[in-house]
This record gives C-alpha cells, sequence and structure tokens, in this order.
C-alpha cells in the first residue's frame, strides 16, 4: 500500500523549543524553477522580543560554565551535525543554487569550523588577556567578560557555512545569540536548531529565527536588551542599523552580504574579540 | 477511623447553598480574554490602571529594613522617566510595618501587612489576633489574613468564620483581605464556597484574595473568574460590594491586562479601580513600566534599567 506522504513542518528555534511564529505567518521556500518546497515561519519584531528575553536568561548560566565545559559543549554539536551531515547538504542544495557537491563541502568545512571555535573556548583568554606592566607595587590585569545578548543577520548565501562562521565566535565566550538564518535558505538553520537541542547547548543560548531582514532590522539593532549586533547588511539598511544600535551603544559589527566563508580568514581569534569586553583591574602585590 | 460524615455536612450544605461552578464553561470564558486585542492608547491606560493597582509585595525571610525603605521608594515613584501613578499599597511582613511606615509617612501609598500566621494559618487563634492588633498599631492600613485550609478542608467552617469575623473586629480602621490560598482548596466549587463564607462576616471594601504565592499553586485567570462572579453574584443579592486581589504568578503585563479584561467583563468599571482590584506582586510592576516606556520610547528595553536584579546578562 502507498504511504502517505510525511512532510515536515520547518519551525523557528527558540530557548530550546520549536516554535511558530507568534504572528501565525509564514512564506513558502521555493527551488529554482519556483516550485514549492515547504513554508518557512516569517518571525516578527515580538518574536524577537520573546527570543531576547531568553537569550537574557539563559546567557549568564552559559556564561558561568567552565571554559572547558564550554568547549566539549561545542564539540558535541560538531559531533551532532558529523552524524546528519548528508541532511544538512541536502538541504543546502534543495533550492537549487549550489550543487549537492558543493554543498557537502560547505557543511564540512562548518563542521571543521565548529570545532575550531571549541578549541578557542579555554585559550582565547589566555591570548587576548594580559598582565600590564606598571611601574609600582601592584598586578594590573585586563580580562575578558562576554558583552550579553548579541544579535545576529546571516548572510544570504552559504546558508549554514555563513550561520556557522558568525555565531560560533560569539558564544564561544559565553554569550547567547538571536539569529536570523537566511532569508533566501532557512532550511540548513531550521535542521541546525534540531541538532542544537541534542548537542547540550543549554536552551535558549542560541536562538534561531527566520523572516525578513526589514522587517526585523529595528528590533535586532535598536532593542536595548541587545548589547552587540553582527549584521550582514548594505546600502541604506547599514546605515540605518548602526544610527539605531547608537542610540543604545552597542557593538555593532555590519558587514557586506557577500563576505566568502570559505576563506580562511573567515574564522579567526579577532571574531571572538568584536564581542567581548574588557576589565582592567589593579591589585596590590603580596596581599 | 471512618470518616465522621456529620463533620463534612457543614460544608456539603454551604456548598448546595452557593452552587457550583461549572469548570468547563469557566475555562473557555477565561481562555477568550487573552484573544481581547488591547492596542495604543487602549493599552497605556490599561497599563497605567494596572500600576496603580499593584500591592507591591516583598515577603522574604531575608527582608531588611533597608529593602523594605528601597521598595518604598519605588512605590511612591516607580519611574522618574514617566508620569505614571503611584503604586496603590506596598505588602510587607508584620515585622517590617514600623520601618515601611517610617519610610512612606503620610504618603498615599498604603501599607499591607500580612499577618495570621501567613503564610500556612496553623497558629492558634490568640496570636493571630494579637499580630493583626501589632500591625494595625505599627501603622499598617491594611491586613491580609490567611484562613486556616485545614479547618475548611475538615469541614469545620464554622470555626473558620468565626476567625474571619474575629479578624475584622481586630483590624479597626484597617481594612481586610481573606486569603483563601486557592492552590489548597482542591476544586472550583470549594474556592467559590470559601468566597461566600468569607465575604458573608466582611465588610464593604474588604478583599478576598487568592493566593499567598507561598505554595506552589498561584493566581491563575480561572480561579479569579471564579472568585469575581462569586462577587458578582453575591453584589446582585445582597448589594455589598466585596474588592478583589489575585496574587502570586502575575509577573508581565500581557497577563495583567487580561485579569482587567476579565474584571471589566465580569464586574464592569465600577471594579477598575485600586479600592476594588488589586495585584499582588513583586516583578509585576518593573514589567509594566518596561513596556509603558517602550510605548513612550519607541524600542525595547532592557531589564536592568528597572532596578531589576538581574545579573546583568
Amino acid at each position: 500500500m502507498p504511504r502517505i506522504s510525511i512532510t515536515k513542518t520547518p519551525k523557528a528555534y527558540v530557548g530550546g523549543k520549536f516554535i511558530r511564529s507568534e504572528s501565525g505567518r509564514v512564506f513558502p521556500l521555493t527551488n529554482a524553477n519556483g516550485e514549492f518546497i515547504c513554508n518557512i515561519p516569517q518571525c516578527t519584531r515580538k518574536d524577537t522580543r520573546n527570543a531576547v528575553e531568553v537569550a537574557g536568561k539563559a546567557g549568564a548560566g552559559w556564561a558561568s560554565k567552565t571554559a572547558y565545559n564550554r568547549g566539549q559543549i561545542l564539540y558535541r554539536l560538531g559531533e551532532m551535525m558529523e552524524a546528519r551531515s548528508e541532511e544538512l547538504a541536502q538541504s543546502i542544495a534543495i533550492t537549487g543554487e549550489v550543487s549537492l557537491s558543493q554543498a557537502r563541502a560547505e557543511v564540512a568545512l562548518s563542521i571543521d569550523r565548529v570545532v575550531y571555535y571549541a578549541g578557542w573556548t579555554d585559550k582565547y583568554e589566555q591570548v587576548l588577556g594580559n598582565t600590564n606592566p606598571v611601574a609600582g607595587p601592584f598586578f594590573n590585569f585586563s580580562v575578558t567578560e562576554p558583552v550579553g545578548v548579541v544579535s545576529v543577520f546571516c548572510s544570504d548565501h552559504a546558508p549554514l557555512l555563513g550561520l556557522i562562521s558568525q555565531v560560533l565566535p560569539i558564544i564561544t565566550s559565553g554569550n547567547s545569540v538571536v539569529v536570523l538564518a537566511s532569508s533566501t535558505n532557512p532550511y540548513p538553520a531550521i535542521l541546525l536548531g534540531e541538532m542544537l537541542a541534542t548537542s547540550d547547548l543549554p536552551g535558549g543560548v542560541l536562538n534561531i529565527l527566520s523572516g525578513y531582514k526589514e522587517e526585523l532590522l529595528d528590533t535586532f539593532a535598536s532593542h536595548e536588551h541587545i548589547r552587540g549586533s553582527d549584521l550582514c547588511v548594505s546600502g541604506d539598511l547599514a546605515k540605518q542599523a548602526e544610527v539605531l544600535a547608537a542610540e543604545s551603544v552597542k557593538r555593532i559589527h555590519v558587514r557586506e552580504s557577500d563576505v566568502d566563508w570559505t576563506k580562511d580568514t573567515a574564522q579567526s581569534l579577532y571574531a571572538i574579540r568584536n564581542f567581548l569586553e574588557f576589565k582592567t583591574t589593579w591589585h596590590p602585590i603580596g596581599a | 477511623m471512618p470518616m465522621i460524615t456529620s463533620n463534612n455536612s457543614p460544608l456539603k450544605r454551604l456548598l448546595n447553598d452557593v452552587g457550583p461552578v461549572d469548570q468547563v464553561a469557566i475555562e473557555e470564558r477565561v481562555a477568550k480574554f487573552a484573544t481581547r486585542s488591547i492596542k495604543k492608547a487602549s493599552k497605556l491606560q490599561g497599563l497605567n490602571l494596572a500600576v496603580s493597582m499593584v500591592d507591591l509585595t516583598t515577603l522574604e525571610g531575608s527582608d531588611t529594613p533597608g529593602k523594605v525603605a528601597s521598595l518604598c521608594q519605588k512605590a511612591q515613584h516607580p519611574d522618574p522617566e514617566l508620569t505614571t501613578p503611584q503604586v496603590a499599597a506596598v505588602c510587607v511582613y508584620p515585622f517590617m510595618v514600623k520601618h515601611a511606615r517610617a519610610c512612606l509617612g503620610d504618603s498615599n501609598v498604603r501599607i499591607a501587612s500580612v499577618a495570621t500566621g501567613f503564610p500556612a494559618g496553623q497558629v492558634p487563634l490568640r496570636t493571630r489576633i494579637q499580630e493583626v492588633k501589632q500591625a494595625v498599631k505599627d501603622g499598617a492600613d491594611e491586613i491580609d489574613m490567611v484562613i486556616q485550609r485545614g479547618l475548611f478542608l475538615a469541614g469545620n467552617i464554622q470555626a473558620v468564620q468565626d476567625e474571619i469575623s474575629a479578624v475584622v473586629e481586630a483590624c479597626g480602621d484597617a481594612r481586610l483581605k481573606v486569603i483563601l490560598e486557592v492552590s489548597e482548596l482542591e476544586s472550583y466549587d470549594k474556592i467559590r464556597a470559601a468566597s461566600f463564607l468569607a465575604m458573608q462576616v466582611i465588610r464593604p471594601g474588604d478583599f478576598i484574595k487568592t493566593s499567598t504565592g507561598k505554595t506552589s499553586g498561584n493566581a491563575t485567570l480561572a480561579n479569579n473568574q471564579v472568585m469575581l462572579e462569586a462577587i458578582r453574584d453575591f453584589y446582585l443579592s445582597t448589594g455589598t460590594s466585596i474588592s478583589m486581589k489575585p496574587a502570586g504568578g502575575i509577573k508581565n503585563s500581557k497577563q495583567a491586562l487580561q485579569y482587567l479584561v476579565a474584571v471589566k467583563e465580569t464586574l464592569g468599571d465600577a471594579w477598575l479601580i485600586p479600592e476594588r482590584y488589586r495585584f499582588g506582586a513583586s516583578s509585576l510592576l518593573n514589567d509594566l513600566l518596561m513596556q509603558l516606556r517602550k510605548q513612550q520610547e519607541g524600542v525595547y528595553q532592557a531589564p536592568w534599567k528597572f532596578s531589576d536584579a538581574s545579573s546583568g546578562y
């Protein structure tokens, strides 16, 4: 007997739960020939607000885990992705913009990048922090702290590698993230949510929304609880983002949308540094 | 030992007198309250009204005079950037009443004190009465008493009513709020019965209140609705207006607006004043202020701007 096909309802991943948009809205995902694939949740500013709230609650616990433990958890995310790498590759190729073999290469590079940042969790402090030279009987230390909740707009191309390259350095140091997936192909990000759910990463540390940048830019840049933004936007939107972010003095990094995520320079210690605060402390010697 | 059925019969009689609650109908009804669309001006009005109805509460073993002082400051000036009303009252333990009075002086913010062996109420009547008198003497304007749920559930409802009467007397001019602790009353029918039991002996303007906030269950739209309807039915049959205070678990503006919708649609505008309706809450005020600032400034706010004990994250 022929089976009735079981299709999946793609959902956003917020606070460790899979949710629809509070608005109930969706937009169709189509392939290169214009054929319908599935409906994607079109998240709103209220969804963003809710995600920021849970990110704020989850962040403190994530940041207080030992650096070593954060590394273990991120490495496990790599393990989860490796086990489902073919599924991820197919989700990248689903719109027909890249071939399956190109998609497989993107997945492999994404997993390697997760492992790269998993390795940095207990090392970046030793490189970026410092014992500063002073002329007196004091120590002077500079140590780092995560900034808090960070908002991210992904680039539209490289829907998995781009997201990983932007988000991983941010959560490595104990920040939490609200990310808007690629608008042209959010499907790999939605699949990634399912892997996050089984990766030991506490719910709420990484929240994945889908929707449109034009609609969400205002909230992603202006929300005062968000302490940093890493946004792939260009032109007028980029300017608008910087103006809005300035109001609450956020750290903002605006990137052109056509970043080449495959380059070696797309992963670095400095990507971690972008969303750190430095705290410098004097301490008397011997006390 | 077999149940002594004669002990249960006064409770059964009371349940019979006040009539049953239709559980399905109540729960369907309150689910609808969440669907009202309240935007812009009406939302602003609702948020400000909710601020004026807050009993700003701190009931912790770790309360200090300093903490109560900052609570009183917040009660009088909820937000320097906004033109919000003051809250209705601060709600503290009896030991803190004199500290609150010292901070508030003759301010319009009232002082409510929980008393009568809060939260369990398992204390002899004589000491409970003494506690009430001392709180009033120290400057409390309102007394939040708890009923002895054990007596009620054992069917000894006359004793419960007598205790409430005795506390009414001990209150003098202070207003009384009778906490039924609905999470321990087992059913909507018994919540309704306990509401009537209290309403029969308290004075017009006194309150019935859902919860202590110290048990696993809190105020919900459903048990709030059961009590609002009891107040309505009591008003229609006796002409006496009893006030209402849900407490515990009301943490955000959206919930507060839903409770106000319930009041509006059950009892009408006459009950939409702080003398007739209160919210017992500690974290609600900050969320109300956060939404009001959002309405005023147009951007979502960060929790650390509202004296929230967040870790700064």
